[in-house]
C-alpha cells in the first residue's frame, strides 16, 4: 500500500492553510484530497465580500480569498493535489479509502489532517410542522444554486433563522429580483454578524422578526406559505399572535454541524451535542497523529480564523512526524 | 439630530452614535477604530456598497463567474448596476482581477471578475 507522510482531507480554507503550513514546517510529502473538481471548498459559492480583513488586511470576496491559497498550494511541488477524490472510509491505522472517477484507491497516512468542514442543519432539525412540498432549501444549497448553477429557486422567499448564510441570501435573492418577505428568528438577536443584518436585510427593507417562530409550512406540490407566531422568553408560542405569509420558497439558516463521520468510523469519540471531536487542545484528537482543523473542529464565524487555526494543525503534524 | 448606526467595515460591528447637523456629520462616537468614523460620514452623506454578483459564461468550464465592483458604488444605484451586470456574457478565459466592464453606469467604477476561468 502506498504510504504518505501527510494526508489532508478537504481542500477548502482549512485544508489549504494546513497544507501550506505543514510544508513550511518541513513536511515534503503531502497528499491533499478534495472531493469537488476545484479547490476552495465553500468559498467558491461565497461571492460576497467580508473575507481576508484579518488574514490579509484586505477586503476580499470568497473566491478571491480562496484564489490566494489555491495559487500558493499549486506552486508547492511537495503538495500533490488530488481532485474529485471522495474519502469514504478511514481506519484506526489511518488507512483511507477514496473514490476517484472510475477507481477506488487506498492510502496509508503516517499523519492525517481532517479538514472536512461542516454541513447545514436541516428542516428536520428545527421541527417545522406541515406538508413536505418542493421549495424548502437550506440557505447554503440555495447559495450554490444561485451562485454556481445560475438558477433562482424561488420568487417569494421567507428565511427561517438569521444565520450569516441566510442573511447573505436575503440580499442575493433580492438583487436577483426575488421578493424576500421576511427573516424569522426565534432568538431575540441575530445568529449572524450585525454587519450582515445591516447590509443584507436593513439595506433592502426586509422585515426581520425576532422572537418569532415558524409553525407550519403549507402547500401541496410547491410551498404556498407559512405560519408564524411570536414566542415568549421560553420560546413557546404566544396564543393569538399567529399570522401567515404567502411565499413559494423557504430557506433554512439555523446553523452548521461539523462533518466528522470519518473519524468516528476510525473510533474517535465525538461530542454528541456539537459533533466536534472530543479534544483538550485546538486541532488535537485522542488519536496521536490525527488532527482536525477548521469548521470540522468547531464552527468558526470567519474563514480568516479557520485559516489561522488550520496553520497550527500543519505545525502539529510536522512536530508529530519529527518524533 | 443623533442617529444610531452599526459599522459594517469589519466583523466587530461597533454601535456608532452619530450627531448630524444640516445633513452633515459633526461627531461620531462608539467606533473602536478610525474606519468607523469614515463609515459613519459616508453612510449619512453618501452611502455606498461594494456590489457582488455573478455573470453568465459561454463555452467555459464554469457556468457562472463571480464579479464585484472594484470600489463601492452608491447604494441608490445598486439595482441599476444589477441590470447592467445581467446583460454581460463571458466567452473567453479570464483571471481573477481582470476588468470585464469599464465605467459601470458612467461613474468610473469597473466590474472585475473574482475567480479564474478557462
Ligand atoms: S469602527 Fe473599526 S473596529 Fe468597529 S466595526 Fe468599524 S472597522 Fe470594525
Amino acid at each position: 500500500m502506498i504510504e504518505r507522510d501527510l494526508v489532508i482531507v478537504g481542500g477548502g480554507p482549512g485544508g489549504m492553510a494546513a497544507a501550506i503550513s505543514a510544508y513550511e514546517n518541513g513536511i515534503k510529502d503531502i497528499l491533499l484530497l478534495e472531493r469537488d473538481q476545484y479547490l476552495g471548498g465553500i468559498l467558491n459559492q461565497c461571492i460576497h465580500t467580508g473575507f481576508g480583513l484579518n488574514y490579509f488586511k484586505e477586503v476580499l470576496t470568497g473566491p478571491e480569498y480562496a484564489d490566494r491559497f489555491i495559487k500558493k498550494v499549486q506552486g508547492i511541488p511537495g503538495i500533490e493535489i488530488s481532485l474529485k477524490s471522495f474519502v469514504v472510509h478511514l481506519t484506526k491505522d489511518k488507512v483511507l479509502t477514496y473514490l476517484r472517477p472510475g477507481m477506488v484507491k487506498t492510502v496509508k497516512a503516517r499523519c492525517l489532517i481532517m479538514a472536512t468542514g461542516c454541513r447545514e442543519k436541516t428542516r428536520e432539525m428545527v421541527h417545522i410542522a406541515g406538508t413536505r412540498p418542493a421549495g424548502v432549501f437550506s440557505a447554503g444549497l440555495a447559495q450554490k444554486l444561485v451562485n454556481i448553477e445560475g438558477l433562482l429557486p424561488g420568487k417569494e422567499v421567507v428565511i427561517v433563522g438569521s444565520g450569516d448564510i441566510g442573511l447573505i441570501m436575503a440580499r442575493r435573492f433580492t438583487l436577483e429580483g426575488a421578493k424576500v418577505k421576511a427573516v424569522i428568528e426565534i432568538q431575540d438577536k441575530t445568529r449572524g454578524l450585525m454587519r450582515n443584518v445591516v447590509q443584507c436585510v436593513t439595506d433592502f427593507d426586509i422585515p426581520l422578526y425576532f422572537k418569532h417562530k415558524i409553525l407550519k409550512i403549507f402547500g401541496r406540490d410547491r410551498v404556498e406559505g407559512i405560519s408564524v407566531a411570536k414566542v415568549d422568553d421560553e420560546m413557546n408560542k404566544i396564543q393569538g399572535t399567529e399570522f401567515t405569509i404567502d411565499c413559494d420558497t423557504v430557506l433554512i439558516s439555523v446553523g452548521l454541524i461539523p462533518e466528522n463521520e470519518l473519524i468516528e468510523m476510525a473510533g474517535l469519540e465525538l461530542d454528541r451535542k456539537t459533533n466536534s471531536p472530543v479534544s483538550k487542545e485546538v486541532n488535537k484528537t485522542s488519536m496521536p497523529g490525527l488532527f482536525v482543523c477548521g469548521n470540522a473542529f468547531k464552527v468558526y464565524d470567519l474563514a480568516d480564523s479557520v485559516s489561522k487555526d488550520s496553520e497550527s494543525a500543519g505545525r502539529l503534524a510536522a512536530e508529530y512526524l519529527k518524533h | 439630530m443623533t442617529k444610531e448606526l452599526i459599522c459594517i467595515e469589519c466583523p466587530k460591528g461597533c454601535a456608532l452614535s452619530v450627531d448630524i447637523e444640516n445633513c452633515r456629520v459633526v461627531k461620531v462616537s462608539g467606533s473602536e477604530c478610525p474606519k468607523g468614523e469614515k463609515y459613519a460620514v459616508s453612510e449619512i452623506e453618501d452611502p455606498k456598497r461594494i456590489l457582488t454578483s455573478t455573470v453568465l459564461t459561454q463555452g467555459l468550464s464554469l457556468k457562472m463567474l463571480p464579479v464585484r465592483t472594484d470600489r463601492p458604488i452608491p447604494k441608490s444605484r445598486i439595482f441599476e448596476a444589477m441590470n447592467e451586470i445581467r446583460k454581460i456574457k463571458i466567452n473567453k478565459a479570464v483571471n481573477a482581477g481582470d476588468i470585464i466592464l469599464e465605467n459601470l453606469l458612467g461613474i468610473e467604477i469597473n466590474l472585475i471578475v473574482t475567480r479564474d476561468v478557462i
